[in-house]
């Protein structure tokens, strides 16, 4: 299990992973990214974010632990509101993957960023070392501590990547586009490690057949609101849908011939 | 600066000198040159025994001969320059080698070389059997400002970064038949510059947000802390203090 104790006495343990209310957000240039979505995740859900550029998929992500302050709506993790006086609580619930791997991967030595994240918490010494192999340990990557990040190739790097949010043992995982410029070893590696995590994830991707292999639902998310959500196989099979939202499946690729 | 692949300067080992933490190392660094320098430049003999006191340095942290002098070419500027001092500085001359020299200008021109020289030398030692990254480390646990340290630390994550990504614009650029020949082509490289920043700007940005979702307030935890036992003090006191003595006596004798 993750170990999260204080979720469940705060909230108990009905509340979702995720739950997005009416929520709408135009950046300060006035232009309307979101205009009224409304999701929820139940707990250890494994879920694709869908869309076309620019429907406001990385704008929804960064309201998700708080960057963005909602202009209308609300955004709860397990229960709790994302709101300034909880937020380091959020951060710590919500753990961001980011697209680019070297965005995410700051510090000189893989052991130091992944660090990072729970020794913000207060984690130190020993508990902090043990949660770094810990979560190395879970994306398969136990051996590189000492690493420098940018002499790991781009899929480890992903993987790592990956680790620094799982040390913060967080409620909900988000990727952001995690098979973006990997090969497909690395792409089935990094499914393998997302598959046995035991937590929530949300997936933000373009890539369909990846979704479909790791997400039963999706929701698909246009001009700033959700207009499908469903089984992933039913949502790739509905021609109508996919058309109208600028998505396509990659040539001679038929979601009703892959195995459940 | 050649940021990149690790750093040139760096020359990995497991030595006594190795070994100590890098916060006694710095401390000790600056307690060698702060006696070199404060060293009257008439006692010739202390600044063999610096000398001396180096190369034990050196032989405990078998950094070999060769690698010393290569990364001593820092200070060949320095040396130009003190190579003019006795020609232009005033006051009495001297004959040497037939040359006729102001007898200021080549002692000033020795106090330089032989105080660059030693601090050089300590400085390369340093770097030699610290990485960059414990150097940081050092720093902070010395209180520098972190701010500074943060800064420090992001150049030696990203520059190698950065530098990949000129190097595709480069390539980018010459793929499409650009070849600098002369001042006509600087407007094309200029903008790349630009470009190169603007990237680089945005990806701090990014950075950044990265870091806030991580729980980062504006002061880096400390996560990896190197604390030094009273052993390794006294070890890395030995350098400092044994030129400490020297200076003594060269102050008395």
């Amino acid at each position: 299990m993750n170990g999260v104790p204080h979720v469940s006495e705060a909230t108990g343990d009905a509340a979702p992973s995720l739950a997005v209310r009416g929520l709408a957000y135009a950046y300060p240039d006035g232009h309307q990214a979101l205009y009224g979505v409304d999701l929820t995740i139940a707990r250890g859900e494994r879920v694709a974010l869908l869309g076309p550029n620019g429907a406001g998929k990385t704008t929804l992500v960064l309201h998700l632990n708080g960057i963005l302050t909602a202009g209308a709506g609300t955004v709860e993790v397990a229960g709790l509101p994302v709101a300034k006086e909880h937020l380091r609580e959020i951060r710590r619930r919500v753990g961001i993957v980011f697209q680019d791997p070297d965005d995410q991967l700051f510090m000189p030595t893989v052991r130091e960023d992944v660090a990072f994240g729970p020794a913000n918490l207060g984690l130190r010494g020993a508990a902090l070392e043990e949660r770094v192999r810990h979560a190395l340990a879970r994306v398969d990557m136990a051996g590189f501590a000492d690493r420098p990040p940018h002499h790991l190739s781009y899929g480890q790097r992903r993987r790592v990547a990956v680790a620094t949010v799982l040390a913060m043992e967080p409620e909900i995982l988000v990727l952001d586009e995690p098979s973006s410029n990997l090969d497909p070893a690395s792409r089935r590696e990094l499914a393998e490690v997302l598959r046995s995590l035991d937590v929530t994830v949300l997936m933000v991707t373009h890539d369909l057949p990846y979704a479909l292999e790791l997400c039963p639902r999706a929701l698909v998310l246009a001009g700033g609101v959700v207009v499908a959500d469903g089984g992933t196989r039913d949502l790739l099979l509905d021609r109508d849908l996919m058309a109208a939202h600028r998505l396509e499946l990659p040539y001679g690729f038929d979601p009703s011939s892959v195995p459940a | 600066m050649s940021a990149g692949h690790g750093h040139r300067l760096y020359r990995p080992g497991d030595s006594p000198v190795h070994r100590l933490p890098p916060h006694c190392k710095l401390l000790a660094l600056v307690g060698f040159v702060l006696a070199t320098v404060s060293t009257p430049r008439e006692v010739y003999w202390a600044f063999g025994a610096y000398a001396v006191l180096l190369v034990g340095v050196a032989v405990l942290a078998r950094v070999p001969a060769g690698f010393l002098l290569r990364r001593m070419l820092v200070e060949l500027p320095f040396v130009g320059f003190a190579l003019l001092l006795p020609f232009v500085a005033n006051g009495p001359d001297v004959q040497v080698l037939g040359l006729s020299v102001s007898r200021d200008g080549l002692l000033g021109a020795w106090n330089i070389m032989a105080k660059g020289t030693l601090g050089v030398v300590a400085g390369v030692l340093l770097a030699a059997t610290t990485e960059l990254r414990a150097l940081l480390l050092g720093l902070q646990k010395l209180r520098m400002p972190p701010l500074l340290v943060q800064i420090m630390s992001f150049m030696l994550r990203y520059g190698g970064v950065i530098t990949a990504e000129m190097g595709r614009m480069r390539i980018a650029r010459e793929s499409r038949g650009f070849v600098a020949r002369d001042l006509r082509q600087t407007p094309a490289v200029a903008k790349s510059a630009g470009a190169l920043f603007i990237r680089s700007y945005e990806r701090g940005e990014r950075v950044h947000l990265a870091m806030l979702s991580r729980g980062y307030t504006g002061t880096m935890p400390v996560i990896l802390d190197t604390r030094a036992t009273g052993a390794q003090w006294a070890a890395a006191a030995a350098l400092p203090v044994a030129a400490l003595v020297v200076w003594a006596g060269a102050l008395t004798l």
